[in-house]
């Protein structure tokens, strides 16, 4: 049987895969596309976590075969030509010290902002509930989404590529 | 250039072109000087620059990233030095080699330490033969000269070059004479001390492939190695053929390793336990022909272990008046206790932990009958590089390691049995591989947080003074020789050395399941049971915490004299006073809510966090603030720094909440996360970090901040509602967090 999905706007033609294969193995291990981690393989960590039409999902739950026709956002996906709020405030802060966990949290965290622009600390916490973070960056983490948040809220929908990936100073 | 310079330069240029990991060579790709160690003291480990003709500078960063932070922390040091613009550098991971860097490792909290001198030398080095290439160039003396954001001035003239423009003619000078190398002085730095955003920030915020996990290499396979669940227990026979008949399995077999519980070993093990490996054309395939998998197991070498009666075993060790072996002994401390007009008794317990690093093991291998090369994220790639060219017959020069990022260490990867694993797999099968191991496997082959098990007494005088000292330290040993590791007591110095009458004891108990080197090892427990116990002490005797710990600390001096990684109480007593100051020491809190103190020395770094609890219904307790005051010498990265102290508080919470492994049968009980679950946002406290500038050098800051969360929170807990937790995780006494 023919399988087709639409991964980051693009279609991937995954025929050839096992349908029970989860997607976070599809897209490791098939398609290059190894932002998406494992971590557990139980949806305890969210280090899988991706788009399943714009809601946050765990791709190591996902069986490919039951994807067809749906569309799939991976942190690959997230920028455009410019990074997305989150990305750019997820730097702008330092969260990261691993980063293993990190793509999970910006999708979780984005999803969020995507419902929900103005979320409270409740509404963060309860949302981010299931991504851990073993190094513990929580603290910067629960930062970077207020800044996002209140980027979102000014009107940012992308950040200008030449303001960002050189490594600079943090401003707080 | 040198030949050394040459061959040097060749080797880096071709892992530039050779590493998949989105490193480039700048443009122009012209390599400017090698700061090769058998250039200038082959003793000493070393570095390397290279500027490219467009200005980017490109410094190799020497030791493992897994989370750390000393991807940026050690190039930084070298850009300092060498006055260049941060913005300019670009950072790569050196090659593996210890004939140029000497050392590679990430552990003990010494990355920084360790490089600190070798790092500043690398960079003022690079920055004098720019300054003498200038020199020639604009035909002033090099007196004349000043650096600054990657170019050299003449500020007499107001002409500049930069050391784009420079480079190729200082690439061409002699190495100067490092003895006439002027380093800056504190007040000169423009770069350290500063908040730097990680070099890699940028590619982990857009999922690009940085991990172990993410290397993949043209005709790879994958694999599964399939362990005894008793550990040290061997594989007999297993259903082989049904195996290799699912779909995608491209081959089983057994290896058969060597069998009985394994230890940790880093510098010479290179073991590989028995077991099954599945090989497979991608990772589910292999992950789900394992379901499958049937395994007769030889137990007879396994280890036996139950973890409820080792710690039966440390109860009634803790119940004689000593252990078996005398540690220390000063004064009289039975006299000194009978005389004490306070007193107290409490034994303290602490259970076996697993690292749980959110990256499973995980590791690429290719393997010739001529060759191999292998990523790794490795804490130890320098043991890697020793260790496999033997352990694959093959000559050191036909084997290459390459280090990549780790999804986080803890210690966990100190040891390499999964690259062990994977090079035989690959050596079997001729073709790259990557093994892969499962989170259920990481969780029971883990070189676990050793349990640890101490009777603490001690005796304070009618002058509130700490008088007698004693404890009782219970600890697992496979051998019956030796404690395990991590288990192990270490002189402590303090309060030992403070204290009259002192007299410290051990017994070892049997246990056979692997122990190794969790984030600040035996600090991680030790801290809370002596910190602990401290403050029971001063509460006996009527005094606050604050105010006995730093009378007990006493006059300013080095607890060893001319060592500079000694305790310091002048260094002490700061942290505790600027933490406490921090947190409001002494105000009034609401009845169910108090501040618990804890102050501890390890990795060389002084460190003091004040917790803020509030404590409902008598058993759940919620962490509001922690505040910290740590002295780590001069801070390198101050956002990395912050980071590494605010995770620190996070992990020493995490562990103390409810991590516990148990063990029956020599195997381990919990599977993953949702059996041994990790702290998540909604409870993580707010961490407010303030780092102490003493103008001593830099000590890491990795672990130091991690042994005093535990003992913070216990005495806040018993502030907030007069119950004292002795137990390691909290969930052990009913607290729930």
């Amino acid at each position: 049987m023919t399988l087709k999905l639409t991964i980051n706007s693009e279609s991937h033609d995954l025929s050839h895969i096992d349908p029970d294969m989860p997607l976070l193995w599809a897209l490791r291990d098939h398609l290059g596309l190894v932002g998406t981690k494992y971590g557990c393989g139980i949806a305890q960590c969210g280090a899988c976590t991706v788009w399943l039409d714009n809601e946050p999902a765990r791709a190591c739950q996902l069986p490919v075969g039951q994807l067809q026709g749906k569309s799939i956002t991976t942190v690959e996906g997230l920028a455009s030509d410019a990074l997305h709020p989150v990305q750019q405030a997820w730097i702008d802060h330092d969260v990261a010290q691993c980063g293993y966990c990190q793509a999970g949290q910006i999708m979780s965290a984005a999803a969020l902002l995507a419902r929900n622009p103005s979320p409270s600390d409740e509404d963060i916490d309860v949302a981010m509930a299931g991504n851990i973070c073993r190094c513990g960056t929580y603290v910067r983490i629960r930062k970077a989404i207020r800044a996002a948040s209140d980027a979102v809220g000014a009107g940012v929908a992308f950040y200008d590529p030449a303001d960002t990936p050189v490594p600079e100073e943090v401003s707080s | 250039m040198s030949a050394s310079e040459i061959h040097a330069t060749l080797k880096r240029r071709q892992f530039l072109q050779a590493s998949g990991f989105g490193l480039a060579l700048t443009a122009g790709g012209r390599v400017v000087k090698v700061m090769a160690a058998s250039d200038t003291e082959p003793s000493t480990l070393s570095a390397y620059i290279s500027i490219g003709q467009g200005g980017v500078i490109t410094i190799g960063a020497p030791n493992p990233e897994v989370g750390q932070g000393v991807n940026t922390s050690l190039p930084m040091i070298i850009a300092e030095e060498l006055d260049a613009a941060w913005s300019d550098v670009k950072v790569v991971s050196a090659p593996v080699d210890a004939s140029r860097f000497g050392a590679q490792f990430a552990g003990g909290s010494l990355s920084v330490p360790m490089r600190w001198d070798e790092l500043r030398r690398v960079g003022a080095t690079a920055r004098a033969m720019l300054l003498e290439s200038a020199s020639i160039n604009l035909g002033v003396p090099m007196a004349e000269l000043s650096t600054q954001d990657s170019r050299v001035i003449h500020n007499a003239s107001g002409r500049d070059l930069t050391y784009a423009e420079l480079a190729l003619g200082a690439s061409k000078l002699p190495l100067p004479d490092t003895d006439d190398l002027i380093l800056k002085s504190a007040d000169q730095y423009r770069l350290l001390g500063k908040r730097i955003t990680n070099a890699s920030a940028a590619a982990i915020a857009q999922g690009e492939p940085l991990f172990g996990i993410d290397v993949q290499v043209p005709g790879m396979v994958y694999a599964c190695f399939v362990k005894c669940p008793h550990i040290g227990g061997a594989p007999v026979a297993a259903n082989l053929e049904e195996i290799k008949a699912r779909r995608g399995v491209l081959d089983a077999f057994i290896i058969e390793g060597e069998a009985g519980p394994y230890t940790f070993d880093i510098r010479n093990s290179t073991r590989v336990s028995p077991g099954v490996a599945i090989v497979a054309s991608d990772t589910w395939s292999a992950m789900r022909a394992r379901e499958s998998l049937k395994v007769d197991w030889d137990t007879s070498s396994a280890s036996s272990d139950d973890s409820e009666q080792i710690a039966a075993a440390a109860r009634a060790a803790a119940k004689q008046a000593k252990g078996t072996e005398i540690v220390r002994s000063a004064g009289d401390v039975t006299a000194a206790m009978a005389d004490a007009s306070a007193t107290a008794n409490a034994f303290y317990s602490a259970d076996f932990v697993s690292h749980a690093q959110l990256e499973p093991q995980s590791c690429v291998a290719s393997v010739t009958g001529q060759s191999a090369e292998v990523w790794t994220s490795s804490q130890t790639p320098s043991a890697v590089e020793q260790l496999l060219p033997a352990f694959l017959s093959l000559p050191p020069e036909a084997v290459t390691i390459h280090s990549v990022r780790g999804g986080g260490g803890f210690g966990r990867r100190l040891s390499n049995e999964f690259v062990f694993e994977a090079a035989r797999i690959s050596q079997r099968i001729g073709k790259p591989v990557k093994l892969q191991w499962s989170r259920e496997d990481d969780m029971a082959f883990d070189y676990f947080r050793s349990p640890l098990y101490l009777n603490m007494e001690g005796g304070v005088s009618r002058q509130g003074r700490l008088v007698a000292w004693k404890h009782h330290v219970i600890s697992g040993s496979a051998d019956g020789q030796k404690a395990n590791y991590g288990a192990n007591y270490r002189g402590q110095n303090f309060p030992d050395d403070l204290v009259p009458n002192v007299e410290i004891s051990q017994t070892l108990i049997a246990s056979k399941t692997p122990t190794g080197a969790w984030r600040a090892p035996f600090s991680n427990v030790y801290a809370f049971a002596e910190q602990s116990f401290l403050c029971e002490l001063a509460a006996a005797a009527g005094r606050d915490y604050r105010d006995f710990l730093l009378e007990l600390l006493g006059d300013d001096r080095w607890f060893k004299e001319g060592d500079r990684n000694a305790l310091n109480t002048a260094r002490a007593k700061a942290v505790i006073a600027a933490a406490c100051e921090s947190a409001n020491w002494g105000r009034d809190l609401p009845a169910g809510r108090g501040l618990g103190l804890a102050f501890f020395f390890s990795h060389a770094g002084h460190v003091a966090e004040v917790a803020e609890v509030s404590v409902a219904n008598g058993r759940q307790v919620t962490v509001h603030d922690v505040w910290v005051a740590a002295d780590v010498g001069q801070v390198i990265n101050l956002s990395g720094v912050e980071n590494q102290i605010e995770g620190s508080v996070v992990d020493g919470l995490s562990a103390l909440a409810n991590q516990r492994i148990t063990i029956r049968e020599g195997s381990v009980q919990q599977t993953n996360f949702d059996q041994y679950p990790l702290l998540r946002m909604p409870q993580a406290p707010r961490v407010h970090v303030q780092m102490l500038a003493s103008g001593y050098a830099p000590t890491g800051a990795g672990e130091p901040a991690l042994p005093p969360l535990a003992p913070a929170v216990g005495n806040a807990v018993f502030a907030a509602c007069g119950e004292r937790v002795r137990e390691l995780p909290f969930s052990n006494a009913g607290i729930i967090v």
